[in-house]
């Protein structure tokens, strides 16, 4: 049974279809990139999935249960969290409290302030930012910042996560620790369904891809079926 | 030596407040009349000023809906202060405000930067004329009579509800729900996501912000004796807690209260003083505040210590 699963997802900004009758599903333990041109609808999809955006029409079902319409926390509290492209910390806090928030109020049944405490601590180690924590988010560099998402994100304890660009405006060492990181992630049993340009970085990392072009998905399967696929290179390069 | 220097700096604000606050508590016993006076309007001012940063400091929501929490506790003083028990008035007016805003919030609370602000505005000229329409329609007159209460009585309910609202704001600030507000004002939607109930969160603190507005306006109506709806609503009331919590400096748990002090006694001095000139002095030492202290009062008050600390500092090396 998919942990995610979406039908004819559609969404109209004005005339321009975004998103259109995008079918597409998660399975458990996976680790799924999701690829296509600047504005083919990525992010607009994963907005979608994390209620930032209501669709038009058709449905997301998580763990079996209908998500679209519900608001972003309630999504979140039920196990599926997300970074975004545009790095969202909350800067002028450090990076400690960044992560806090997840723990207090992302995870599914509520914690204690102690154990909240405790839960971010684990995540702030478990991305490698103990040492920065009492520093403020803004003073971080864009790789660390990105770690910071991803903590929060991990501090409201998902079975699935949703990366959107964690490696874009990286350098290859960071980008090879943010692969790391990806890994890592899916080792704990955290479902991974990610957006990323980085092609070496999906290929290696991912179990499956799928490709949005116009808002339309014109192709999925193993990273050795797109790499060969003709409708991809295409896309990317040109007729 | 260090750690008591840091002891010092932690507990000297809530110290020299409990000092301030003992000194309060007695002053009607050797204050004269017109001091006691004065220092009420300053507390309202304080309230009035505290109780908006309560929601607009950290959640960035910028409201100037101020006029229309405290009109509604005016006019609650009004009809039922002639019936009831003051405190029970009170405490309907509180009620009353923050029914109003929980309404006003749901509605609202989703438009973001200079719509929410002209919305709340905007709030209190519908409710002033609507009031007003009422008024003149089924009463026959535009305003009422307000029962007196002795000015005493008046000082010593402004004193309490200050200190309720010190302590809720000091009690919220170190809560996690005032951490959920700062992280609104800092990326709301990051906050939703990582799994804040924004608009929960929002709409509760904007009531618990109008129910303290809502409870001054029912306290200082008593004074006034008569009130009608361009008194009860008037749209400085949104605007004065706005520039003293400017003035102030809205970084520190102090800044918006010295701002409002300093303020509202500088009105009343420049006033009596000033009749026809007080508004442009105002306006100068408005623009003065903004232009070379943009950290308000507070801004200049750290300066000031950090020079000295400076110093201090050089004298041991």
């Amino acid at each position: 049974m998919p942990i995610l699963e979406g039908e004819g997802l559609t969404k109209h900004f004005g005339g321009l279809a975004a998103v259109s009758r995008v079918d597409f599903s998660v399975e458990e333990g996976e680790i799924v990139g999701l690829i296509g041109p600047n504005g083919a609808g990525k992010t607009t999809l994963f907005n979608l999935i994390s209620g930032a955006l209501v669709p038009k029409e058709g449905t997301v079902r998580f763990q079996d249960r209908k998500i679209n319409g519900l608001k972003p926390h309630r999504i979140c509290r039920m196990g599926l969290a997300r970074t975004f492209q545009s790095v969202k910390v909350f800067p002028n806090m450090p990076v400690f409290e960044n992560v806090l928030l997840g723990s207090l109020f992302g995870t599914s049944g509520g914690m204690s302030s102690a154990d909240a405490a405790g839960e971010a601590e684990k995540a702030l180690e478990f991305v490698g930012l103990s040492a920065l924590s009492s520093i403020p988010a803004k003073d971080l560099t864009l790789a660390n910042q990105k770690r910071v998402e991803v903590a929060s994100a991990l501090a409201t304890q998902p079975e699935l996560l949703l990366l959107d660009e964690m490696m874009a405006g990286l350098n290859a060492t960071e980008v090879a620790e943010a692969m790391e990181l990806a890994g890592r992630i899916h080792d704990r049993g955290i479902t991974v369904f990610m957006i990323e340009h980085v092609m070496r970085a999906i290929m290696n990392v991912c179990d499956r891809i799928m490709v949005l072009h116009h808002g339309e998905k014109i192709a999925e399967g193993t990273p050795q079926e797109i790499a060969a696929s003709k409708t991809v290179i295409e896309v990317y390069l040109g007729e | 030596m260090n750690s008591i220097t840091l002891g010092l700096k932690k507990w000297w604000i809530p110290g020299l407040l409990l000092v301030v606050l003992l000194l309060l508590a007695g002053l009607p016993r050797f204050a004269s009349l017109y001091n006691v006076v004065l220092v009420t309007s300053i507390l309202m001012y304080i309230i009035l000023t505290q109780s908006w940063v309560l929601f607009s400091g950290p959640t960035g929501y910028m409201s100037l809906a101020t006029a229309a929490f405290f009109g509604v506790g005016i006019y609650t003083a009004a009809i039922l202060g002639w019936k009831l028990p003051l405190p029970v008035v009170i405490v309907t007016a509180g009620l009353l405000s923050s029914l109003l805003a929980l309404v006003v919030g749901a509605l609202t609370l989703r438009l973001r930067g200079i719509y929410f602000i002209i919305f709340t505005l905007g709030l209190v000229e519908l409710i002033k004329n609507v009031v007003l329409w009422h008024a003149i329609k089924f009463t026959g007159a535009r305003g009422r009579f307000v029962v007196l209460v002795d000015n005493n009585t008046i000082y010593y309910l402004m004193l309490f509800i200050l200190v309720v609202l010190l302590l809720t704001t000091y009690l919220i600030r170190r809560s996690r729900y005032g951490l959920a507000m700062r992280s609104i004002g800092e990326d709301e939607e990051a906050a939703a996501h990582v799994g804040v109930n924004v608009t929960m969160v929002k709409v509760i603190t904007f009531a618990i912000s109008a129910s303290f507005m809502g409870a001054v306006g029912a306290i200082i109506a008593t004074r006034w004796t008569y009130i009608d709806p361009y008194i009860a609503f008037k749209s400085l009331y949104s605007f004065m807690p706005v520039l003293m919590a400017i003035f102030g400096g809205m970084g520190q748990l102090y800044g918006p209260i010295l701002g409002a002090a300093v303020f509202a006694y500088l009105e009343e001095v420049l006033i009596t003083k000033f009749p026809y000139y007080y508004m442009l002095l105002f306006g100068v030492i408005l623009l003065v505040t903004i232009l070379y202290l943009p950290d308000g009062l507070v801004g200049l008050v750290q300066r000031l210590r950090r020079g000295g600390w400076a110093r201090g500092q050089h004298a041991n090396t």
